[in-house]
C-alpha cells in the first residue's frame, strides 16, 4: 500500500468515524427498522426540498401574478397565466398568440424533437450495427463516437460556432470546392438545421453505446442458425435483430425524447435562440421569462414549466416502467 | 495494425463491399467527431492576426519578421513573385496604395518599389502560446477554475455519501415505508431541474444560497439515477457479511462504511465519474443561481465571454481548450470504465 493510499484510508476512516456515536445512540433508541429512515433521510430531505416542494411552489407561482419573488406577496390570479399562454386566435400561427414567443418555443420544440430524435436514433442504430460486426479497433471507434458526449454544452456550442462563422473553416472549404458560402447562424432555416446537427453530434455516442450493448446481448447462436439456413441479411435484421433489440430501442427513444424536449444549453450558446425566434425552444422561453428579462414574470414561467412537466411526466412513466422492469 | 485491419473479415472469404462500407463509415465518423475539436485546439494556437486569415491556414503560422538596420521594429518579410526582383525575400517598409516599398535587410540603403500584387507574405509555423498566457493574466481564470473544481469535488463527495446511505437502507433493511421511499426517489426522475427553475431559485434565495457555490451543490447531491444504480449493485452483496459483522457487535453505521461501501467501489466509481461530468458541465442552474462574476464557473465564464469577446476569438478559443482539457484527460484515462458504466447502467 502506498503512502497516498494509506493517507486516504486514514482520512476516510477518521471522517466516517465522526457520526459513529450519534448513530450508535440512534440505533439503541430507534425501534427496529426506523434506523432505515435515518439512512434514507438526507436523500429524501434534498429531494423534498429541491424536487417535491418546488412542484408545489410551481403551482402557487402559476396561479399568482405580479413580479414579486416571495410567494406571500403575490396576488392570486387563478388560471390567468395559463389563459395568457394559451390565448391564440389561430393555434397553428404563433404570431396570432398573446405570447408568441411561447408558441414559437412550442412549435420549434416539437419540430426539434421529431427531427433530432428521429435522425439521432437512426444514426445511432446504424453506428451500433456497424460496430457490432467483427471490427478491428472496436474500442477505439466506440470511444471516438462517444467522446463528444463528455464535452460540456457550452464547449460544444463554441466549437461549432467557430466552425460555422462567416469566415470559418466550413465556408472556406465550400469555397475551395467552388460552392457558395453561407452565413449559417444568421439564416433561420440553416440555424435550425445546425442546432439539430450539433445536438445529434454531441449526444449520439451515448445512444450508440446503449444500442450496442443491446445488440451484444442478442445470443450469437440465433445468427448462426440463420446463417445455416442461408437467410438473407435483411431478413435476419427484420426477424432477429430488430425484435430482440426492441427493449433497448424503446429505452433509447424515450430517453432521447425526454432530453430533446428540454433542449437548451447548446442552442442558447450557439444561436441565442435566433435569428429572430427561429431556434427559441421551450426551456429558453421559461428561462428568459423568469430570469433574463427586465420584468421577471415568474408566474408565466411557472405556468409554462407545469405544461412542460405534463409532457415530461407522460414520457417518464414509460422510462420508469422500463427501469423497474429490469430492477426486479 | 494495417495488416490486421485488412485481415478482418466476417467469417467468409475475402473482403466484400460491406467491410469497405463499414470501415469507411467508421473512419468518416471518427474524423467528424474528433475533427472539430482538433480544429479548435489548432486554432487556439494561432495569433490574433493569424485567426483573421481567410481562407484559414491549416496550421498556426505567422509572417516572418526580420530586423533591419536603421528600423526601430522588426519588419514583416515578403517574397517578390514577379518583375525584376522576382524570387527575392525583402522586408516590407510601407505600403502606399498599390505600391509597396521594400528593403533588403542586407542593404537597407536602397529601397525597392514593387506592386503589392507581386508580393507574397513569407510565413513560418508559430504557436501563439501567448494566447494562453495573456488570457490567464487578463481574466480571473483561476477563480473560475477554483469555483468549478470546488463545486465538482464537494458535490461529488456529498453525492456519493448521501446516495449510498439511501441505497444501503433500501437494499439491506426491511423497514416500514421502504417501498414507498424507493418509489418516491424514482418519482423524482419526473421532476427534471428545468421545470423547477423558478421555485428552486426561491428556495435557494431563502437559504441565502444565491451567488454561493453551495447553491449549485445542494440541489445536486441527491440523484435518482445514483440511488437506483447503487441499490441495484448493493442488492448483489451477500447479507451474510452483514450478519457476521453484527455478531462482532459492529454498529449499523460501521457496517455501512466499513463493509458495504468498500465492496460497492465499482458502482461508486461509475457514479463518481458521472457526477464529475455532470457538475463540470452543468450550465442552466448555475446560470440562474450565480449572477456575480466572482462566483462564475468555467461554463458561465465561457458563455459570458462569448457574448463580449466576439472579436477576441484568440482568448475565447484558448479558454475553451482549457475547459475541455480536464474532461478529455479523464476520458483518455477512464474511457473503458465510462463506456462500460454507461452501457450497464443506461444513465448519463
Amino acid at each position: 500500500m502506498s503512502g497516498v493510499d494509506r493517507l486516504a484510508g486514514g482520512l476516510y476512516a477518521a471522517v466516517m468515524n465522526l457520526p459513529e456515536r450519534p448513530m450508535r445512540w440512534a440505533q439503541g433508541h430507534l425501534r427496529d427498522g426506523r434506523l432505515g429512515w435515518l439512512f434514507v433521510g438526507p436523500n429524501l430531505l434534498v429531494f423534498g426540498l429541491f424536487s417535491f416542494l418546488p412542484i408545489v411552489i410551481d403551482v402557487w407561482y402559476a396561479v399568482t401574478g405580479g413580479t414579486e419573488l416571495l410567494p406571500g406577496n403575490r396576488p392570486f390570479v387563478g388560471g390567468e397565466n395559463f389563459a395568457t399562454l394559451l390565448r391564440c386566435s389561430d393555434y397553428l400561427d404563433a404570431n396570432s398568440c398573446a405570447r408568441d414567443q411561447f408558441w414559437y418555443g412550442v412549435w420549434n420544440t416539437l419540430k426539434f424533437v421529431g427531427l433530432q430524435v428521429g435522425f439521432m436514433i437512426g444514426f445511432s442504430l446504424l453506428t451500433a450495427l456497424v460496430l457490432n460486426r467483427k471490427i478491428v479497433g472496436l474500442g477505439f471507434f466506440r470511444a471516438a463516437f462517444f467522446y463528444p458526449v463528455l464535452l460540456s454544452p457550452v464547449v460544444v456550442a463554441l466549437i461549432w460556432k467557430w466552425i460555422l462563422q462567416r469566415e470559418g473553416v466550413l465556408n472556406a472549404a465550400l469555397q475551395g470546392m467552388n460552392f457558395q458560402g453561407e452565413n449559417w447562424l444568421l439564416d433561420a432555416h440553416w440555424s435550425f438545421f445546425w442546432t439539430v446537427f450539433v445536438s445529434i453530434w454531441a449526444h449520439m455516442g451515448f445512444y450508440t453505446l446503449i444500442l450496442l450493448s443491446g445488440l451484444q446481448a442478442i445470443p450469437r447462436d440465433l445468427y448462426e442458425a440463420a446463417n445455416m439456413d442461408a437467410t438473407p441479411p435483411l431478413r435476419v435484421f427484420w426477424r432477429i435483430t430488430l425484435p430482440l433489440l426492441m427493449p433497448s430501442l424503446f429505452v433509447v427513444v424515450v430517453l432521447g425524447i425526454i432530453r430533446a424536449v428540454q433542449i437548451f444549453d447548446e442552442v442558447y450558446v450557439l444561436t441565442g435562440g435566433g435569428p429572430g425566434s427561429a431556434t427559441t425552444f421551450l426551456v429558453q422561453y421559461i428561462y428568459t421569462t423568469g430570469f433574463a428579462q427586465a420584468v421577471r414574470e415568474y408566474g408565466l414561467a411557472a405556468a409554462a414549466s407545469l405544461l412542460l412537466a405534463g409532457v415530461l411526466l407522460f414520457f417518464t412513466l414509460f422510462q420508469l416502467r422500463g427501469m423497474t422492469k429490469n430492477a426486479r | 495494425m494495417l495488416a490486421r485491419l485488412l485481415r478482418a473479415r466476417r467469417g467468409h472469404a475475402g473482403w466484400d463491399w460491406t467491410d469497405w462500407a463499414s470501415y469507411s463509415y467508421l473512419v468518416f465518423g471518427t474524423l467528424l467527431m474528433f475533427g472539430p475539436v482538433l480544429w479548435l485546439a489548432v486554432s487556439s494556437l494561432k495569433s490574433e492576426s493569424g485567426l483573421q486569415e481567410f481562407p484559414p491556414t491549416l496550421l498556426p503560422s505567422e509572417q516572418v519578421r526580420v530586423a533591419v538596420p536603421g528600423q526601430a521594429a522588426p519588419l514583416p518579410l515578403v517574397q517578390v513573385t514577379a518583375g525584376a526582383q522576382a524570387g527575392r525575400e525583402l522586408a516590407l517598409l510601407r505600403r502606399i496604395g498599390l505600391q509597396a516599398t521594400l528593403l533588403d535587410p542586407a542593404a537597407p540603403e536602397t529601397p525597392v518599389r514593387v506592386p503589392v500584387a507581386d508580393t507574397k507574405k513569407v510565413m513560418h509555423l508559430h504557436a501563439a502560446w501567448e494566447n494562453y498566457s495573456e488570457m490567464l493574466s487578463k481574466f480571473s481564470f483561476g477563480t473560475y477554475l477554483f469555483n468549478t473544481v470546488f463545486i465538482t469535488v464537494v458535490a461529488t463527495v456529498l453525492t456519493l455519501l448521501v446516495n449510498s446511505m439511501a441505497a444501503f437502507a433500501l437494499s439491506k433493511y426491511r423497514f416500514p415505508g421502504r417501498e414507498p421511499a424507493f418509489l418516491i426517489m424514482l418519482a423524482t426522475l419526473m421532476i427534471p431541474p428545468t421545470i423547477v427553475l423558478v421555485p428552486n431559485y426561491l428556495i435557494a434565495a431563502s437559504f441565502g444560497l444565491t451567488n454561493s457555490l453551495w447553491g449549485v451543490i445542494w440541489p445536486a447531491v441527491a440523484t435518482p439515477t445514483g440511488v437506483f444504480m447503487l441499490r441495484q449493485y448493493m442488492l448483489t452483496l451477500p447479507d451474510e457479511l452483514i450478519e457476521a459483522a453484527r455478531m462482532d457487535n459492529a454498529s449499523e453505521w460501521r457496517i455501512y462504511w466499513r463493509i458495504i461501501l468498500p465492496l460497492s467501489a465499482p458502482a461508486l466509481a461509475v457514479l463518481a465519474i458521472f457526477s464529475v461530468m455532470w457538475r463540470w458541465n452543468e450550465f442552466l442552474w448555475p446560470m440562474v443561481v450565480l449572477s456575480r462574476s466572482e462566483s462564475f464557473t468555467l461554463q458561465l465564464a465561457l458563455n459570458s465571454f462569448q457574448g463580449e469577446l466576439t472579436t477576441q476569438w484568440h482568448y475565447l478559443l484558448a479558454m475553451t481548450v482549457l475547459t475541455l482539457l480536464p474532461v478529455t484527460a479523464v476520458f483518455l484515462v477512464l474511457q473503458k470504465y465510462i463506456t462500460q458504466g454507461i452501457a450497464s447502467a443506461g444513465v448519463k
